[in-house]
């Protein structure tokens, strides 16, 4: 059988590279055959957005070879890729908004007649795409502003046609869509492949993958683990080359049943939009962690909580006490503190100093609380516990390394005194001794009493941090687990390979 | 989602001609309670004159706005202008059309390095612009205390004065130019590109197009515009005038009539022909007052609410398209 394969679209071979001495793909090799759907899986932060990059031009390969319709090619632009026959569709949709679908698919390449565009040409040979792969009743007038998601990503699809692309990287195509467009994409897919169209498609959803895909390949801390044949597969034995290693860093001990309080937090019914049914109990003196792919809700969770984005619907108590939490400020009154997952975009004021940092949101919410003096000697012997690294006070932050700036989040929250504390990654960025200490002190305060909600999406940090995990999937609590779950319970929840009742 | 789609996909008309018409509407009705006439030869003359000169200037900045850019140098561009042209001609029939090439090269080569300070060396469009408009302030403050030259006789007897019915040659100059700017909007590929750098260079880029070099044409093509109206105005004046352009508040109304026309400052939407409504409204209130003799305090602040409600309805218009 072998013998009669077609020679393969796109061959990589060893394809390795490296940000800033981190080895994020390591010696990685895939062929996509002509007609082929191909997914890609891993874990966050596998390599798989990179490798999709790497192929689009994006990223050069620090080594390695990319073979493209039987020919070694590099490219050293997206441009590239694109007249080598390489369309991509991004996560985020690339179209302007305020102009036509004909105008989107034809950006830069606009057809002439007598030096004009030739609107005439540019409109009939949309309608033509845009027939060919079944979407003939969108008009290629309509400025895409009016168009829903699912049909962006078509015109998105019809764009890189138009480049006579003969391989279409899909990253994460249905992140945005509802369920009914999800549908739509596999006939799309679908059709694609029938011309013969190779496609690379990453996905998270194991569903999707399988639906879809002939072969997939896992990728597990840039290396690809494995590929395996769609038909021969079953989800179960996916997670298990997806997931396994060993927990290697040292973790602080959970806590004791004597250490649990009562409970400090609860949500019933709650909702908004990207959240619809969270139920949950939040007690003193435990570490809730909450687990999830990017976007299930899980960060969406924690803004809730800290009223940035807040509920619409349902009921939060504090201390058994009804609260509306409808703005971060009320959110810091009811004794709530959050870290941001976007350190430099939510968490510190770049250009300020460590101390106005540390003083933001006491200054803002609490003024007078604490006589100016004593609010900052608390600030001071905060940082000063911490260990905080710095040429001083006085100096602005943006200069602080990424794990030192966090103590500085840290300490502006600690000197409120909050009783519930939600941190949205709270070692993203930060280097292996700094990420031990805010371990340490993130246990440190749930034995203080204090009630703790922990978002990582690193699974050995969620596992080896947490009392009690939470796995969110499309906005909803997909499960429960208790202390000592596996990886593969977490990824399984998820990525929703347990049966659903609701199917 | 089909729903979306059953919306007719043709733009309606900008706003901006109702709001025109409203205008003119209750100008004409205020004047005539008032014992005066909105519509007489004189003021209607008056008017399109006026809306000729800001008219000429606001099509070129319609250019860089809809690229995303800004050019706050116009103003002291058209003084310029007009000393070039009239100090060139000098009187002399013979010198036109050399004095207009050497206008329109001087300020071609303005908006190049206008062009140039925004896209190759990143500085900010405002910071730039003001920039070189200071500059351009310092060399007129400092050769000029009153007007100098003199226009060519058969230049302010023909776009100066000349008209057909109350029709100036300069209105009709104005809408060649504004034909010229929305035929290249709409059927060049410089126009597709120049919309689709002001809605995101980034992604222009990486579909091929070559946003710096779009963005400096628009920046020459705008400064041109700005080197006609001082054109046009030299032929009014009947010499150079080191300051009609900022007393005349080029830079700022030409910007408020792309605004009020619909253009979107931040780029990437908008249009000529929603310029010359701007225009033709901002006249208007202006002929309307004068008119009335309204205070001249008054009327600037009544322009400004003008402008800031017709954002406001903008970006509520936007923001709704958005939800």
């Amino acid at each position: 059988m072998s013998g009669l394969l077609p020679s393969p679209l796109l061959a990589l071979r060893g394809i390795g590279k490296s940000f800033l001495g981190v080895r994020v793909l390591d010696g990685v090799d895939l062929q996509v055959r002509p007609g082929e759907v191909h997914a890609v899986v891993g874990e966050n932060g596998a390599g798989k957005s990179t490798l999709m990059k790497v192929v689009s031009g994006v990223h050069q390969p620090d080594e390695g070879t990319i073979e493209f319709a039987g020919a070694p090619r590099t490219f050293r632009s997206p441009r590239e890729a694109q007249q080598a026959g390489i369309g991509t569709v991004y996560q985020e949709l690339t179209l302007l908004p305020e102009r036509t679908v004909a105008e989107n698919v034809w950006l830069g390449r606009e057809p002439l007649r007598r030096g004009l565009v030739d609107r005439r040409a540019m409109l009939g040979r949309t309608a033509e795409l845009l027939a060919s792969v079944g979407e003939g009743s969108l008009p290629p007038d309509t400025r895409v502003g009016r168009l829903g998601v699912a049909q962006q990503q078509v015109v998105e699809i019809v764009k890189a046609l138009a480049l006579d692309a003969r391989l279409l990287i899909m990253d994460e195509p249905t992140a945005a869509l509802a369920d009914h467009e999800v549908g739509q994409l596999y006939a799309l897919v679908r059709r694609l492949q029938e011309h013969g169209m190779g496609v690379l498609y990453v996905s998270h959803r194991l569903k999707e993958v399988f639906a879809l895909s002939s072969r997939i390949t896992v990728l597990k801390d840039g290396r690809a683990v494995t590929t395996l044949d769609t038909a021969d597969t079953s989800a179960d034995q996916l997670v298990r080359h997806m997931v396994g290693r060993e927990l290697s860093s040292y973790y602080p001990d959970p806590a004791q049943p004597q250490e649990l309080g009562p409970v400090r937090l609860t949500v019933r019914g709650g909702g908004n939009r990207k959240l619809r049914g969270i139920d949950l109990r939040l007690r003193a003196g435990e570490v809730l962690g909450v687990g999830g792919l990017q976007g299930s809700g899980r960060s969406a969770l924690a803004r809730a909580l800290f009223g940035a984005a807040p509920f619409s619907t349902g009921q939060v108590t504090v201390d058994g006490a009804p609260v509306r939490l409808r703005s971060p400020r009320a959110a810091i009154r009811a004794g709530i503190a959050y870290v941001s997952e976007d350190r430099k975009g939510e968490g510190i004021v770049a250009g300020q100093s460590v101390l106005d940092n540390a003083l933001l949101a006491g200054r803002a919410v609490r003024p007078g609380r604490l006589g100016r003096g004593a609010r900052t000697a608390r600030v001071r012997e905060l940082l000063a516990a911490f260990e905080l690294r710095a040429a001083g006070e006085n100096q602005e932050i943006r200069f602080l390394s990424g794990g030192n700036q966090q103590k500085v989040v840290l300490a502006r929250w600690l000197a409120l005194a909050p009783r519930i504390l939600l941190f949205d990654e709270p070692t993203r960025g930060i280097d292996v001794g700094a990420k031990s200490a805010i371990h340490d002190l993130v246990r440190r305060l749930a034995r203080d009493g204090a009630a703790v909600l922990m978002v990582s999406s690193e699974l050995p940090e969620l596992l080896g941090m947490s009392d009690r995990i939470i796995v969110m999937r499309d906005g909803r609590i997909a499960g429960e687990l208790a202390a000592g779950a596996t990886e593969e319970d977490v990824v399984a929840l998820a990525v929703g390979t347990e049966r659903e009742a609701a199917g | 989602m089909s729903g979306a789609l059953s919306l007719p996909a043709r733009r309606t008309p900008p706003g901006v001609f109702v709001a025109l018409v409203l205008t003119l509407a209750i100008g004409w009705l205020v004047v005539t309670l008032d014992g005066g006439r909105l519509f007489s030869l004189p003021t209607t003359v008056s008017l399109l004159h006026v809306a000729a000169g800001l008219g000429l200037v606001a099509v070129g900045q319609t250019l860089v706005v809809v690229g995303g850019s800004l050019d706050l140098s116009v103003a002291y561009v058209v003084s310029l202008s007009t000393l070039v042209a009239a100090e060139t001609m000098a009187g002399d029939d013979g010198a036109l059309l050399p004095a207009i090439g050497l206008t329109l090269a001087v300020s071609a080569t303005i908006g190049l390095v206008n062009g140039l300070l925004v896209t190759t060396a990143r500085i900010n469009p405002f910071i730039a612009t003001v920039g070189v408009g200071l500059l351009l302030k310092g060399y007129l403050d400092n050769g000029y205390d009153g007007p100098a030259g003199k226009t060519a006789p058969a230049l302010v007897q023909g776009l100066g004065y000349q008209r057909i019915g109350p029709v100036p040659l300069s209105f009709l100059l104005l809408l060649a130019v504004a034909a010229a700017a929305w035929f290249m909007l709409a059927r060049t590929r410089f126009g597709h590109h120049l919309i689709a750098v002001g809605g995101d260079p980034e992604l222009a880029r990486l579909s091929g197009v070559r946003s710096n070099r779009v963005l400096v044409t628009a920046h020459v093509l705008c400064a041109l515009c700005a080197g006609l109206a001082g054109v046009y105005l030299a032929s009014r004046l009947g010499a150079g005038a080191p300051r009609v352009g900022t007393e005349g508040l080029y830079d700022l109304e030409s910007i408020a009539a792309v605004v009020l026309g619909g253009t979107a400052l931040a780029g990437g939407r908008g249009g000529v022909a929603g310029t010359v409504g701007g225009v033709l409204l901002l006249a208007s209130v202006d002929a309307v007052f004068n008119q009335l003799e309204v205070d001249v305090f008054f009327k600037q602040v009544i322009r400004g609410v003008i402008i800031v409600a017709a954002v406001a309805v903008h970006a509520r218009r936007a923001m709704r398209k958005a939800s």
